[in-house]
């Protein structure tokens, strides 16, 4: 027994056993890791089943009240007796334990929280009516309830009073609620796109108008062509606000009627509404349709309601926009430092120095760059920025206020470490025999290593470029000093000249799930939206680092070196 | 090719043995290594090396490995210059022309003295831009003169036929054989004086190696040739002078007859016989 296991042993396979298993446990933890974002994340935007029930719970002196309640089932959970009877309901202490569930009632702007924990012994009479409609609103959150009563200008077009049914009220309310959604698209356009950028030239007229000032230019000619651009500008908007005007009068035309749990009547505006279904008279078709509808609105949206709600495409958008810029500062700066490290400094003692230094830059904590980038770049750099180049807008900071440029060179610093590593490893690697041929045909050594050296080892400086933005993706503390918001009123680019805005602040997914997680007002709303989000922020680094791959794998492909 | 430079006879007495002298009177000088000492650090590799290599011949460096034959090679087009501690004295002329001295453009001499080195080194880009590369680094950019070029090289090392088709596929597609007429042919294409050949078919299976040494053939009506090669009957069948080097000394120089069938040395006969090295 002793010999064949000293046998197993020697065999090498208890080796060959621990690798795999290495191997085995760090794909389950990434699939489990993943599966979890994936299944806790999606299936927020699933359009549950809307459930009526009557519940009648005990309060703490005996007495029973029942409510009807409508809504959809979040998650189960088993809770001890103790810590029942703790929030007031008297139950028996002897039982192991209670299920209780996690309904999502919504309408919030009537019951105050729209998610309430119930003991699943206390509901009955449980059923799914098809006609609960399921509305998705700008404003206060989900809403669930039955349909009453259509109202056009204060008079009622079809009411379940006067005999309509429920569906004829319902075809009726969806051919109204796409109209609304039409005219609130063009409202959102005319106010983002077209006065938005009318109020942007209004203040470049302004911020102009304050330069001649300050230079002292300000001859009355120049004004009197300034107040021309700007007359016309107000021309435009004056127009385009009578428009608005219109558009509004024409979305909030209609008003509808609804009746929600315990039949409590509420009036509300057609145009709050952003979608509207019945969940529970819906084939799986409908559902997935409306399950990719949502999902398309979470990639394409702006958020609302303090980030719990609608999409987080700015976030996506500053995320990737950030580390493109970040790529583009670090990739040059990191070769040539590179460059020069390995090929034309004299490897001394100072080199190693600065080699051990560089390397030990790759482990400074990234709140300390954060730091850095905040007094170093915004407050000293961004300072004198706006002094030089920005005069006219100070007091308020141009460059010298957190921002999208800063953030990005705040990231290349921090990871300019590790492309300086792989580019030199990349430089080291490639062989004498090629410089020497270069050399031999009379190039200077720059020619060599413009034409030969540096275009072979392209792929390790790929390599280097694809751990930094693996890093700088996914990297948040620093991004919170140094440009990161919860909120950016709009993207970094944009048809405004300069089309884009180094200088504004921008949104990132790693901070969104941060803010939505941590910050939110609505804890049980934001939860799937945390998962979903980190999901994304996954997604959107994988992305980029398969294209940096794909890119690598072109190069080595065709600088795939002789037999080195 | 290159000859418009003004040619010098030998001085005979103090670069070779008097025999030699006999057969390269009639020669024309086109390398003189006058009393070359070289140093990689504390190391002595060459000591009191003297040398005249005549112009359009093939002269081959012989001997065992680390004798300094290669080091020899690459004093000609300033190589060592790239290695660290490398310290030398004496002189080497190439027409008359002390290559060592300050004003020297290092990168214009290399273009004037081809190196070919023993792994074949193509870049990793298409066989044109292979043979272009000289061409480019010296700013000529017209695409009728280098195809011109590009196909007069090609022509010139053997290759064209087997590549004419292929021009802009990758080099490192090509057999090693052929990568090496690659580099011979992006070697000549920037029309040099001196190539350099440092054991060119070493890396090469024998077919490989006999192409190379008809182009040797060749390619000797117009340059002149030096050829390292541990190799003794390439060298025989390739060159008209050899020069056998032992622990970093000249041991003997003449025409290659001479050298493999009566050599003035018993150090040369003991190698050349095989007994050692």
């Amino acid at each position: 027994m002793k010999q064949r296991f000293t046998r197993w042993m020697e065999s090498g396979s208890p080796w060959i056993w621990a690798n795999a298993g290495a191997v085995a446990i760090s794909l389950v933890m990434v699939v489990g890791l993943l599966m979890l974002l994936a299944i806790r994340g999606m299936v927020h935007f699933w359009p549950s089943d809307v459930m009526r029930a009557s519940y009648t719970v005990p309060n703490a002196s005996g007495e029973t009240q029942s409510v009807e309640i409508i809504g959809e089932l979040v998650e189960r959970e088993t809770v001890s007796a103790s810590q029942i009877i703790a929030s007031g309901i008297p139950v028996t202490e002897t039982s192991a334990g209670y299920e209780r569930t996690l309904v999502k009632l919504g309408n919030r702007d009537l019951t105050g929280a729209d998610f309430r924990w119930v003991l699943n012994d206390y509901i009955h009479d449980t059923d799914y009516p098809p006609d609960i409609i399921a509305l998705e609103r700008f404003e206060w959150g989900n809403f669930y309830g039955f349909l009453r009563e259509i109202k056009q200008d204060e008079d009622t077009i079809a009411s379940t009073l006067d005999g309509s049914s429920d569906d004829e009220l319902w075809q009726e309310f969806n051919q109204r609620l796409t109209r609304a959604l039409s005219i609130h698209e063009e409202i959102v356009s005319l106010e983002q796109a077209e006065i938005g950028s009318i109020n942007y030239e209004l203040e470049r007229l302004r911020l102009a108008q304050r330069r001649l000032e300050l230079n002292g230019n300000s001859t009355p000619q120049a004004l009197a062509d300034l107040d021309q651009q700007r007359n016309l500008l107000d021309q435009r908007y004056e127009q385009l606000q009578v428009g608005l005007v219109e558009l509004y009068n024409d979305v909030n035309r209609d008003r509808v009627v609804f009746e929600a749990a315990e039949g409590q009547q509420i009036e509300f505006e057609i145009a709050d509404i952003v979608r509207a279904y019945r969940p529970n008279e819906m084939g799986l078709v409908a559902k997935f349709a409306t399950y990719f509808s949502k999902l398309w609105e979470f990639l394409s949206d702006s958020p609302r309601e303090a980030n719990t709600e609608g999409g987080i495409y700015p976030a996506i958008f500053g995320t990737v926009m950030m580390v493109m810029l970040m790529s583009i500062f670090v990739t040059p700066f990191g070769v040539v430092a590179a460059v020069y490290l390995r090929e034309y400094a004299n490897q001394g003692f100072l080199t190693r120095t600065i080699r051990i230094a560089v390397n030990n830059l790759a482990g400074v904590p990234s709140i300390v760059y954060g730091v850095f980038g905040l007094g170093f770049f915004i407050y000293f750099v961004g300072a004198e920025i706006d002094q030089a180049l920005y005069p006219e807008v100070l007091p308020a900071p141009t460059f010298g206020t957190p921002g999208l440029l800063w953030a990005s060179l705040t990231l290349a610093l921090l990871t300019v470490p590790v492309v300086i590593v792989a580019t030199e490893e990349g430089l080291a690697r490639i062989p004498r025999s090629v410089r020497e041929g270069s050399l031999a045909l009379g190039a200077t050594k720059f020619e060599t290593l413009w034409r030969v050296v540096l275009p072979m080892a392209s792929p390790a400086m790929m390599t280097g470029l694809i751990l930094a933005v693996a890093r700088a993706a996914g990297e948040v503390a620093p991004l919170m000093l140094v440009g990161v918001v919860k909120l950016a009123p709009s993207l970094p680019l944009d048809g405004n000249y300069p089309y884009l805005h180094l200088d504004q602040k921008f949104m990132h997914l790693g901070f969104h799930i941060y803010d939505v997680g941590f910050q939110s007002p609505n804890v049980e709303a934001a939860r799937p939206l945390v998962y979903a989000t980190a999901l994304l922020l996954v997604a959107v680094i994988a992305v980029l680092n398969l294209s940096a791959v794909s890119v690598r794998n072109r190069l080595r492909e065709r600088y795939k070196s002789l037999d080195m | 090719m290159n000859q418009q430079t003004e040619s010098k006879k030998v001085n005979i007495s103090t670069v070779v043995h008097k025999s030699t002298a006999e057969s390269l009177r009639t020669m024309e000088e086109c390398l003189a290594v006058k009393n070359l000492n070289l140093y990689y650090g504390d190391k002595q590799a060459l000591d009191e090396i003297n040398l005249s290599i005549p112009r359009q011949r093939v002269t081959a460096f012989i001997g065992p490995s680390g004798c300094g034959k290669s080091t020899l090679l690459r004093c000609f087009n300033r190589m060592n210059d790239l290695v660290d501690g490398c310290v030398i004295s004496g002189l080497i002329e190439i027409d008359g022309m002390d290559i060592y001295q300050k004003s020297i453009d290092v990168a214009d001499l290399r273009r004037r003295v081809g190196m070919v080195f023993q792994k074949p080194n193509p870049f990793p880009k298409t066989i044109y831009e292979n043979v272009a590369y000289g061409l480019r680094i010296q700013g000529v950019n017209k695409r009728r003169i280098i195809d011109e070029v590009v196909e007069k090289s090609l022509h010139a090392a053997a290759l064209w036929d087997e590549v004419k088709d292929r021009l802009h596929d990758s080099a490192l597609g090509l057999s090693g054989g052929q990568q090496q007429r690659l580099v011979i042919a992006r070697t000549i294409a920037v029309e040099p004086e001196v190539l350099l050949l440092d054991e060119p078919a070493s890396a090469l299976d024998p077919i490989s190696t006999l192409k190379i040494e008809e182009l040797i053939n060749q390619l000797k009506d117009d340059y002149t040739i030096v050829i390292v090669t541990h190799n003794m009957q390439q060298a025989a069948r390739v060159s008209d002078f050899t020069a056998f080097m032992y622990l970093g000394n000249m041991v003997e120089y003449d025409t290659t007859d001479k050298i493999f069938t009566n050599p003035a040395e018993k150090q040369t006969e003991d190698y050349i016989t095989g007994r050692y090295g």
